[in-house]
C-alpha cells in the first residue's frame, strides 16, 4: 500500500507557500458527516424493528413473569397433598376424615398432617357461597355439606406413584376421599404458562426473521439509490470495508435507535400492568420480574442491532463483489 | 500482460511511443519509467461499436500530457480506462507495473489512492460541504483529522475558495465546483494526476492559475495527463506531450506525437483544437 499522505510528504503546501494565502488558522473539522446519510440508509428500519422489539419485549415480559409466578406457587405448594371428602353426609365424613388423620400420622413419609377446622373450610368456600349457608352452629341446619379436608404435607416431592400408595391406602379407610396433589391444581396455569413462552419465542424468531429483510431492503435500495456516491468512493479509492462499514454503522444506529424506542415502550406498558397487578392482591412484586428479567429482556434490543449490522455488511459486501 | 516496461526504444524524446512490443523493464528507478501501457486497448459500451480502438502508448514518470481530440473522440472513456472506472473490451494495460485488467478486484483500491482524478462532471457529494468533499480521498486513506485539517484548508484557499469552505457544493458556481473537484483531486498528492478537461467552467485568469498548480504538481513528480480543448492551456506548457484521438484513435500511433505541436511548424495550432 500507498501511504497516499503523510506531513512530510505533503510537500505542496511549503512548495506552494508563495501562491498560498497566507495567515489562514487551520481548523479542524470535528465531526464531518458521512458520505452517505444515515437516514438514506436505514430507512424504515427504526420503525419496524422498533414495533417488533416493543411486541416481543411485552410477550416475553409476561412469559418471564408469569413462569417466575408459577415457580413461586409450584415451590411453595411442592409435597403438599390434600385430601378432600365430599358426599357423605356430615357425621360420616367427619368420621372418614378422622380416620384418615389416624392412618397417616405415624407415617414416616409424611411430615405434618392436619384436619382443618369448620370455621377454616367455611373461609375457603365463603369467597363462592358467602357464608350465608354455613353460619349455623348445628350441621343440620345448614343447606350444604362443607367437605371435610385434611392438608398432608409430605417429605419428599408428590409424585405419581407416591400419590398412588396414599391413594390406595386412604381409599381403604376412606371410601369417599379424593386424593390429589396441590401442584395438580397449577398444571393448567403451567400450560398456559407454557404456550405464552412459546409465543414469546416465535416473536423472537419473527423480531429476528423482520430485522434481517428490513435491514436487507433498506440496504439493497440504498446501495442502489447511492450507486453514484459509492463508485465514486471505490475511485477514490476506499475498500469494499469501507462501503460496507457505513452501511453497517448506519443499520446499528438505525436498529439501536428503534430497539431502544421499542424496549422503553416495552417497559412502560410491563411496568403499568405490573401495577395492575400488584393492585389484585399483595404477594408477587412487578408482576415476578427481577432484575436478571430485565437484563434478559435488555438484550432483545442489542442483539437486533447486532443483527442489523452484520447484515447491513454481508448485503453490501455481496454487492459490491459485483461493482468495478 | 506482465508488470514490464522498458522506455529504451520508443521513448526517444521521453513522451508518447507508438504501439510496439513492450520489453523487459531496465533494473532501477528511471526518470523516464513508463507507468501507464496501454497495448492494442479497445473499448465499447455494451454492443456498440467501438469507442476505442487500437490504443496503445505509454506514459512516463514525471511527465505532462495533454489529451486533445474533438467531443466524442473518446477522451474520457480513455481516462476512465485510466483511472479504472472502466475495464478495456480488449487489449492490455499496465498501472505502476501493474496489470489493470487482470488484477484482484481487492486490489484496486491501493493503485486508485495513487490516482487523482478530476471528473467531467466533477462528482462531488452533494450534502457534504467544500471541506469534507475535498477531505473525503484522505479519510478514505485514514489520514486522522488533525493531520489533514491545515492542508486541506491551505487547498482550499489555494483555490480561491475561502469564503466557500463550509458551502455545499450546489450553491456555488460550475467553476467553483471546478475548483472543488480539482482540489479533491490533488489534495492526496497523487501519482498520476488524470483532469478530464478541468478548465473548462473557469475565466481564463482561473484556468491559467490551475494550470499553474497542475504544472507545479508535475514538478514535484505527478504525471500529468490533462484533457482539454484549450490551445492557450496546451501552449502555456511547453514541456508537455500531446496525445490526440480522432474517432477513438490515437492520431498518430506511429509515435510522432511529440511536444506540443504547433513547435514542430507547419501545421497551424488551430487544426489542434
Ligand atoms: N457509458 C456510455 N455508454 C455508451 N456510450 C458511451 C458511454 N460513454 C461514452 N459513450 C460514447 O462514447 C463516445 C466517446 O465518448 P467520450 O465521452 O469518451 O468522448 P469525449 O472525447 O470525452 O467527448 P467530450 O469532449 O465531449 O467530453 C461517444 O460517442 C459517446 O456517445
Ligand atoms: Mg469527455
Amino acid at each position: 500500500m500507498v501511504s497516499v499522505y503523510s506531513p512530510g510528504r505533503h510537500g505542496l503546501r511549503t512548495k506552494l507557500s508563495g501562491l498560498t494565502a497566507k495567515g489562514r488558522k487551520w481548523r479542524i473539522n470535528a465531526g464531518s458527516d458521512p458520505v452517505i446519510k444515515q437516514r438514506a440508509i436505514s430507512g424504515p428500519v427504526p420503525w419496524v424493528i422498533a414495533i417488533m422489539t416493543a411486541l416481543t419485549v411485552i410477550a416475553a415480559a409476561g412469559g418471564l413473569a408469569l413462569g417466575s409466578i408459577a415457580a413461586a406457587a409450584g415451590d411453595e405448594l411442592q409435597g403438599g397433598v390434600t385430601v378432600q371428602i365430599a358426599g357423605p353426609p356430615e357425621a360420616e365424613a367427619a368420621r372418614q376424615a378422622q380416620a384418615v388423620a389416624a392412618l397417616l400420622a405415624d407415617d414416616p413419609e409424611i411430615r405434618a398432617l392436619r384436619r382443618l377446622d369448620r370455621d377454616e373450610r367455611a373461609a375457603l368456600i365463603a369467597p363462592w357461597l358467602g357464608d350465608a349457608g354455613f353460619d349455623g352452629e348445628d350441621a343440620d341446619d345448614n343447606l350444604l355439606v362443607l367437605p371435610e379436608l385434611v392438608e398432608v404435607q409430605l417429605t419428599g416431592e408428590a409424585g405419581e406413584d407416591v400419590l398412588a400408595d396414599l391413594r390406595s391406602r386412604v381409599e381403604a379407610v376412606a371410601p369417599d376421599a379424593l386424593v390429589s396433589a396441590d401442584t395438580s391444581w397449577l398444571a393448567p396455569v403451567g400450560r398456559a404458562i407454557e404456550a405464552l413462552q412459546w409465543l414469546a419465542l416465535s416473536l423472537v424468531g419473527l423480531l429476528a426473521l423482520a430485522t434481517l429483510a428490513a435491514v436487507l431492503l433498506a440496504s439493497r435500495s440504498a446501495l442502489n439509490a447511492n450507486r453514484q456516491v459509492i463508485e465514486l468512493m471505490h475511485l477514490l479509492g476506499a475498500q469494499d470495508r469501507q462501503v460496507a462499514e457505513l452501511f453497517q454503522r448506519a443499520a446499528a444506529v438505525g436498529a439501536g435507535v428503534g430497539g431502544a424506542a421499542g424496549f422503553a415502550v416495552a417497559l412502560a406498558v410491563v411496568s403499568g400492568l405490573a401495577g395492575r397487578f400488584e393492585a389484585l392482591g399483595p404477594g408477587q412484586s412487578a408482576a415476578g420480574l427481577n432484575p436478571l428479567h430485565w437484563a434478559v429482556l435488555a438484550l432483545i434490543p442489542i442483539m437486533v442491532t447486532l443483527l442489523a449490522a452484520v447484515t447491513a455488511r454481508l448485503t453490501v459486501l455481496a454487492t459490491l463483489r459485483r461493482m468495478v | 500482460m506482465q508488470a514490464s516496461s522498458s522506455v529504451e526504444g520508443f521513448a526517444g524524446s521521453g513522451g508518447i511511443s507508438g504501439s510496439g512490443p513492450m520489453g523487459p523493464r531496465r533494473s532501477g528507478s528511471n526518470a523516464r519509467e513508463a507507468i501507464v501501457r496501454f497495448e492494442n486497448v479497445g473499448l465499447r459500451y455494451g454492443t456498440e461499436r467501438e469507442v476505442l480502438s487500437d490504443v496503445s502508448f505509454q506514459l512516463h514518470k514525471g511527465r505532462f500530457y495533454f489529451l486533445t481530440g474533438p467531443s466524442g473522440a473518446g477522451k474520457t472513456s480513455l481516462l476512465k480506462l485510466l483511472y479504472l472506472a472502466q475495464s478495456p473490451s480488449r487489449g492490455a494495460i499496465s498501472l505502476f507495473g501493474e496489470d489493470a485488467v487482470a488484477m484482484d478486484r481487492a486490489a484496486r483500491p491501493a493503485l486508485r489512492r495513487r490516482i487523482g482524478v478530476v471528473f467531467q462532471d466533477f462528482r462531488l457529494v452533494g450534502h457534504l460541504t467544500v471541506y469534507d468533499n475535498i477531505a473525503l480521498p484522505l479519510r478514505l486513506a485514514g489520514v486522522p483529522e488533525e493531520e489533514m485539517a491545515g492542508p486541506v484548508d491551505d487547498m482550499i484557499d489555494w483555490v480561491g475558495l475561502g469564503h466557500a469552505r463550509d458551502a455545499r457544493p450546489e450553491t456555488l458556481s460550475g467553476g467553483e465546483q471546478q475548483r472543488v473537484a480539482i482540489a479533491r483531486a490533488v489534495i492526496t498528492r497523487p501519482d498520476l494526476l488524470v483532469a478530464d478537461e478541468p478548465t473548462g467552467n473557469v475565466d481564463p485568469d482561473m484556468a491559467i492559475r490551475l494550470l499553474k498548480l497542475f504544472s507545479a504538481m508535475n514538478r514535484l513528480g505527478t504525471t500529468v495527463v490533462l484533457a482539454t480543448h484549450d490551445m492557450s492551456l496546451m501552449e502555456r506548457q511547453k514541456d508537455a506531450s500531446v496525445m490526440r484521438l480522432v474517432r477513438g484513435r490515437l492520431d498518430d500511433p506511429t509515435g510522432a506525437l511529440r511536444n506540443p505541436p504547433w513547435s514542430w511548424g507547419g501545421s497551424s495550432r488551430e487544426d489542434w483544437a
